[in-house]
């Protein structure tokens, strides 16, 4: 990927903002635009990134060449800053934006497969940040394991399980209308986990979702891995948080409320999932991390 | 599965008069149709197991596959431990003389095969749910006839700490296996050991013994329902009623612990002295397994106590940690209270709708790869690297010969042996052998003169146990060594041999 193909896209939005720019300032944006897109790079490991993006903080006029080139080519600028150094998202028809086919084939064909896959990196967010203060807070880190996370969903799972027995409602789904099947009952039903031959992860089971969707997450920079404990521990970075908080969380709340449900909440904790896996408990570690 | 689907719709007898009378049969009468239909299910993939023996590669049908299905399920729960599951290999092991005793002429593999194909039928390996599905019908609360899924498990498959996959059986399994299990634990738990004890007070071991492996079976499903509520709790501090609802789970069960070690530790005793006393092999034989299913309930109660204490110590290191962490000022969106759960309870058509959109969203980008012209063709004509089936070689390790640095030569040795090799009726003093042996090498009296210490406290035990026949020893009777390279006492050494026939016959006795 050379900078010199963006020059042209850049240059008619940038040149009339500033007309002292040269042609080697738009190289230095498309430069820190092309750090941004390798998402495990960190400024404090390169010191031309750490250059680029203290000029973007000091020069207004880079600053907006800069974003100016990130739109340009599809992609929204969350955050340009130290710690997550220019955390760009890929608008939804950009070249760069992952879709559902590619991530999983059988998922593209399969309703309740997209919807494990999805939901599995829902869960994934929720269990990194299980209070709202979590994700609002700058310093916060979470952690997380696999089979944490699977286990927390069938925590949720079961409760919805024991209420809507308690209510003597029968979920089993209608065999005609399968798409009318309850959403929790879906992930109930598909098993945690699976001997294979040779000794993988069992791609379908729901701890193999799960393993795929965190594996993916730390290639797009989001996660990192600490350990092999309880399957997988990984903590979350910056631009994670950026993420799930500016992008994807209120994405998925439109589609929630446009469906007309209105989730209520008074803002505070009331709402919990402070999940501690069983992994934690055993090792005695605490899920979340306050810097 | 379609033979458990069939069985369900084909029970056409209450549908037929829609219009005019249905037979009402009520929501209850229903319920307790649609329960029994589910009972009758969770069986089918026992029968199914006989009728799909014959598509099998081979020569199958002498073998009792239902059979064989049981066993599995009771192996599963037996060796199912509080926090993983069921080691599969134990499993299939334990497995094994049974299906070799049901046709002993077959080979080895086949018969592994056999239980192999049984296990991973019941897991139903191949389905991508690895469960069963049935169908079964109910009338709605309009009147209207509605056909169900019922989807269930009987053996599945979890995570285990070390990475592992073990087996649980699931209630079902638990309820097909038992039966009538749809009561409350506690109270069955303790009918079935009144029963046991009146059982084992009147000396009908044989009637106990089933007693005491149902009580072992609902031992397990109450630490199972167990585990569940210590999970939620751990899980999920806030979630969880921890003013009134945990406190008093917790104190039941300790409650039910201790209720339960009185009662065992009686009937271990009672058992004990029925199996000490009892004149009947067979009994005694009843009794002594009696022991081990009691010994095994008394494990699990451990168990339990044991994850029952540690839960209350962590619930207040996450209280503390989260009651004394500065609040932020900003709030964001609750992904869990606000997201996911409202949305596990849509209908999954609307469900990936918002999974999508975060999937979309949240799920980071990533460069696209082009293809140059000039990198294809060289990695299409670049040969497939070979992979070693073994692995990478390893390499020879270079052993250094270490310098032989034992003082005794193996002749010297050999030599001090033969000269200490006395016949049992006569005993020589030290001082004499000592003598022999300097004329024989300058080295060899200190040799002697060990062996002779060594044995002034002969290994009688262990000489008796490996059944010698014969034992060096060593006496002081008081007499000083003068000589002028050792001191001490002139030991009297001499052989003592042993009764090794009559001492196996003693072991015998004593075993």
């Amino acid at each position: 990927m050379s900078t010199d193909t963006w020059e042209p896209e850049a240059e008619p939005q940038a040149a009339p903002a500033a007309a002292a720019l040269t042609p080697a300032d738009v190289a230095d944006a498309a430069r820190l635009v092309s750090f941004g897109l390798q998402a495990k790079l960190l400024p404090a490991r390169d010191a031309e990134y750490a250059d680029l993006i203290r000029r973007h903080r000091e020069d207004p006029a880079f600053a907006r060449l800069a974003d100016a080139v990130a739109t340009g080519m599809g992609l929204v600028v969350l955050e340009v800053s130290p710690r997550a150094g220019m955390a760009v998202a890929a608008d939804e028809d950009s070249v760069f934006a992952v879709r559902m086919g590619d991530y999983s084939r059988r998922a593209a064909g399969e309703t309740t497969d997209r919807f494990l896959h999805g939901l599995a990196h829902l869960a994934v967010a929720a269990m990194a940040f299980p209070r709202p203060e979590d994700l609002a807070d700058d310093g916060y880190l979470g952690r997380i394991t696999v089979n944490g996370i699977d286990a927390f969903v069938r925590q949720a799972c079961r409760r919805l399980e024991e209420r809507a027995e308690a209510e003597g409602t029968n979920t089993d789904p209608t065999t005609d209308a399968p798409g009318l099947e309850a959403a929790w009952r879906v992930w109930a039903r598909r098993s945690a986990t699976g001997a294979t031959k040779d000794a993988r992860r069992l791609s379908g089971s729901t701890i193999g979702i799960v393993s795929k969707a965190v594996l993916f997450l730390v290639d797009s920079g989001f996660l990192q891995k600490t350990s092999d404990d309880a399957g997988g521990t990984y903590r979350t970075t910056a631009r994670f948080q950026l993420q799930v908080r500016d992008l994807a969380s209120s994405a998925a709340m439109a589609e929630l409320l446009d469906l007309g449900v209105v989730p209520v909440s008074d803002g505070t904790a009331t709402l919990l999932p402070a999940d501690h896996s069983e992994e934690l408990v055993a090792d005695a570690g605490l899920p979340f991390h306050s810097l | 599965m379609t033979a458990i689907a069939d069985r369900p719709t084909g029970q056409p007898p209450r549908p037929p008069a829609p219009g005019v009378a249905r037979p009402a049969p009520g929501p209850a009468a229903d319920e307790g149709l649609a329960r029994r239909l589910k009972a009758l299910a969770c069986t089918a993939p026992l029968h199914d197991l006989e009728s799909r023996k014959v598509n099998l590669a081979g020569e199958y049908s002498s073998y009792a596959m239902a059979e064989i299905g049981l066993a599995v399920i009771d192996l599963v729960t037996l060796n199912m431990d509080f926090d993983t599951g069921a080691d599969r290999d134990i499993v299939l092991g334990r497995l094994h003389p049974r299906v070799a005793a049901q046709n002993p002429g077959r080979p080895v593999a086949e018969h592994e095969r056999v239980a192999r194909w049984v296990l991973e039928s019941l897991i139903n390996v191949g389905s991508v749910d690895r469960g069963f599905r049935a169908v079964y019908g109910t009338f709605g609360s309009d009147g209207s006839y509605v056909r169900r899924d019922y989807d269930f498990k009987l053996i599945e498959e979890v995570p285990g700490p070390d990475g592992g996959v073990y087996l649980r059986t699931t209630d079902e399994a638990v309820n097909v296996l038992v039966g009538a299990l749809d009561t409350d634990v506690t109270s069955a738990q303790i009918a079935a050991e009144v029963k046991l004890e009146v059982l084992i007070s009147r000396g009908r071991l044989a009637d106990a013994q089933l007693a005491a492996e149902q009580a072992r079976y609902r031992t397990v499903q109450y630490a199972e329902t167990l585990r569940r509520a210590l999970d939620a709790t751990r899980r999920n501090v806030r979630a969880v009623d921890w003013m009134q609802a945990v406190p008093d789970l917790i104190d039941e069960a300790l409650d039910h612990i201790a209720d339960r070690y009185r009662h065992e530790n009686a009937i271990l005793t009672n058992i004990r002295k029925a199996r000490d006393e009892s004149e009947d092999a067979e009994q005694k034989r009843r009794a002594a397994e009696l022991v081990d299913i009691v010994k095994d309930c008394i494990r699990r109660h451990t168990q339990l106590q044991t994850r029952l204490l540690e839960a209350g110590p962590l619930f207040r290191a996450e209280q503390d940690r989260q009651a004394f962490a500065a609040p932020t000022a900003r709030s964001g969106i609750d992904l869990y209270g606000q997201l996911l759960a409202p949305l596990l309870e849509l209908p999954i058509d609307q469900a990936t709708r918002p999974t999508d959109a975060f999937f979309a969203r949240g799920i980071g980008l990533r460069t696209p790869v082009s293809v140059r012209v000039a990198d294809l063709v060289e990695l299409l004509l670049t040969p497939p690297v070979e992979r070693e089936h073994l692995g990478a070689e390893l390499p020879d390790p270079d052993l250094v010969a270490t310098p032989d640095d034992s003082r005794f030569t193996e002749a010297q040795l050999e030599s001090a042996l033969e000269l200490l090799d006395l016949p049992p009726d006569a005993p020589r003093r030290l001082s004499g052998l000592l003598a022999e042996a300097r004329e024989r090498d300058a080295e060899l009296p200190y040799l002697v003169a060990l062996l002779a210490v060594h044995a002034a406290s002969p290994p009688v035990g262990t000489a008796y146990r490996q059944g010698e026949e014969r034992l060096l020893f060593a006496v002081d009777d008081g007499t000083r060594l003068d000589d002028w390279e050792f001191g001490g006492a002139d030991l009297i050494v001499g052989s003592a041999l042993l009764d090794a026939v009559g001492m196996a016959a003693d072991r015998k006795d004593a075993s």
